[in-house]
């Protein structure tokens, strides 16, 4: 079982679909008991930096994640969710993250003929040809964003050229984070699902 | 760099694909959770489903559909036809629906994209205009009602209003070129590019593939729409890529 975090974000029904579709349930919940049993864990979102720390936070979400990656469980952030995981947001004024990644979300920078947000399907170039995300390379995803994480490459899998160079998919140990939505990238998507499905898999047998 | 999207539109009347001419002689094209995935497996970038009917008896059927079809099809879906509301709004996005797009209800009540923008986010909110290009006052009128009623704004000065208020895309259709064939009417999104900042999708007029080739060379519109060239198999969305690649435009 999946728990997809509840915080009052929107449209989460569809990474649910999508999860059901490469054949994993999930749960929408924010009680602690049920994300800490989890065999995955997704942060979603979609909306504002600052808001989403805040209704984090007042959900006493935090340390439950921090728990989650203490233990391992492979914890995916989509779009904000992804942003979220990094140490320092800068939406609106500054915000602490959660800080599971190195690295801040800052705006896309601006380019003569580049429209922000970034709306729309875009070209992944794999940095890390050995991660189980890898078969992304070449295969356009569905973004909509107006900012983007600034990290050490190390943790870069793979990201997309646009007024800057965006990182589109984030790793280390347990922690993955994709910019994209996954749910709505059609076949390229599900098989990043598919992958991390295969992350679960692995910890779900190390749990056990 | 972002590719250029292709977005066939599906016009839904009782929870069925149709297709008429001028909304008269529907015939049943098919299911659109069916049609939506063949539309997938050729390409499409994108999904719009218009209700043609849009009464409200009708609004939960659409929920219905888009429910279905967002639970096997994915890719972003933008639901038209008769949204009025907050609370219609609400219904479809959270049937599934990535984005709601607004066309008549926009001009009578233009507080409505403020609205949707600020408690769905503007990535949310699609302004359609219809607009025909009138010959005595020279200018591009906005066109209400199905393309049956002429509103006298200007759908250049329009299009800027809708932006300031929120939209975060606009569908800008040609009514002048609809049905033609001929072709999308390249002035109009030029004129239209001057002034918008957000994404913009042309629709009305294509005919075949270079159709797509030159609305995206001519001019910097994000996508293109079209309805019955695919709907009658005219055209397949991936011929219109293979076309596209031809010409060296960025498509997926």
């Amino acid at each position: 079982m999946i728990a997809v975090i509840d915080y009052d974000t929107g449209n989460v029904k569809n990474v649910m679909k999508a999860l059901t579709y490469v054949g994993l349930e999930s749960i929408l919940t924010d009680d602690a008991d049920e994300i800490l049993s989890a065999d995955g864990v997704i942060l979603p979102g979609v909306g504002s930096f600052g808001p989403a720390m805040d209704e984090l936070n007042k959900r006493d979400l935090v340390p439950v994640l921090q728990e989650v990656v203490q233990r391992k469980i492979p914890l995916l952030g989509i779009c904000l969710g992804m942003q979220l995981l990094f140490e320092t947001g800068y939406e609106f004024g500054q915000h602490q993250g959660l800080g599971f990644l190195p690295g801040k979300i800052v705006e896309i920078p601006a380019k003569e003929g580049l429209k922000v947000p970034e709306m729309g399907w875009n070209q992944n170039e794999v940095l890390q040809p050995a991660s189980r995300f890898a078969g992304v390379d070449g295969k356009f995803t569905y973004f909509v964003h107006s900012f983007y994480a600034d990290c050490p490459q190390e943790i870069v899998v793979a990201g997309v050229q646009y007024s800057t160079f965006i990182p589109s998919v984030v790793s280390q140990g347990s922690v993955v984070g994709m910019q994209f939505h996954p749910e709505k990238s059609t076949d390229a998507g599900l098989d990043l699902l598919k992958a991390y499905k295969g992350m679960v898999e692995e910890y779900v047998d190390t749990r056990n | 760099m972002l590719a250029k999207r292709i977005i066939p539109c599906l016009d839904v009347d009782d929870g069925r694909v149709k297709k008429g001419i001028n909304f008269v002689n529907l015939r049943d094209v098919g299911d659109p959770v069916e049609i939506a995935a063949m539309y997938q497996e050729q390409g499409a970038d994108e999904l719009v489903f218009l209700d043609i009917t849009a009464t409200n008896e009708q609004r939960k059927t659409m929920a219905d559909v888009i429910e279905r079809v967002s639970s096997q099809v994915f890719m972003p879906l933008t639901v038209g036809g008769g949204i009025r509301s907050i609370e219609d709004m609400q219904t479809m996005l959270r049937a599934g629906a990535d984005k709601v797009s607004l066309n008549s209800a926009a001009v009578n009540n233009p507080a409505l994209i403020q609205q949707g923008a600020e408690k769905f986010g503007s990535q949310c909110i699609v302004v359609a205009i219809d607009t025909w290009w009138n010959e005595e006052t020279e200018q591009y009128d906005v066109m209400v009602k199905g393309g049956r009623e002429d509103t006298g704004l200007n759908a250049i000065q329009w299009a800027k209003v809708v932006q300031k208020l929120g939209a975060g895309e606009l569908l800008i259709t040609s009514m002048d070129a609809d049905g033609t064939k001929n072709g999308f009417d390249i002035a109009l999104y030029q004129a239209m590019d001057e002034v918008v900042d957000v994404p913009l999708i042309a629709s009305g007029g294509v005919g075949k593939v270079e159709d797509f080739s030159e609305v995206f060379q001519e001019t910097n519109v994000d996508a293109g729409l079209a309805a019955s060239v695919f709907h009658f198999r005219e055209l397949t969305v991936d011929q219109v890529k293979a076309h596209l690649r031809e010409q060296k435009v960025v498509v997926r």
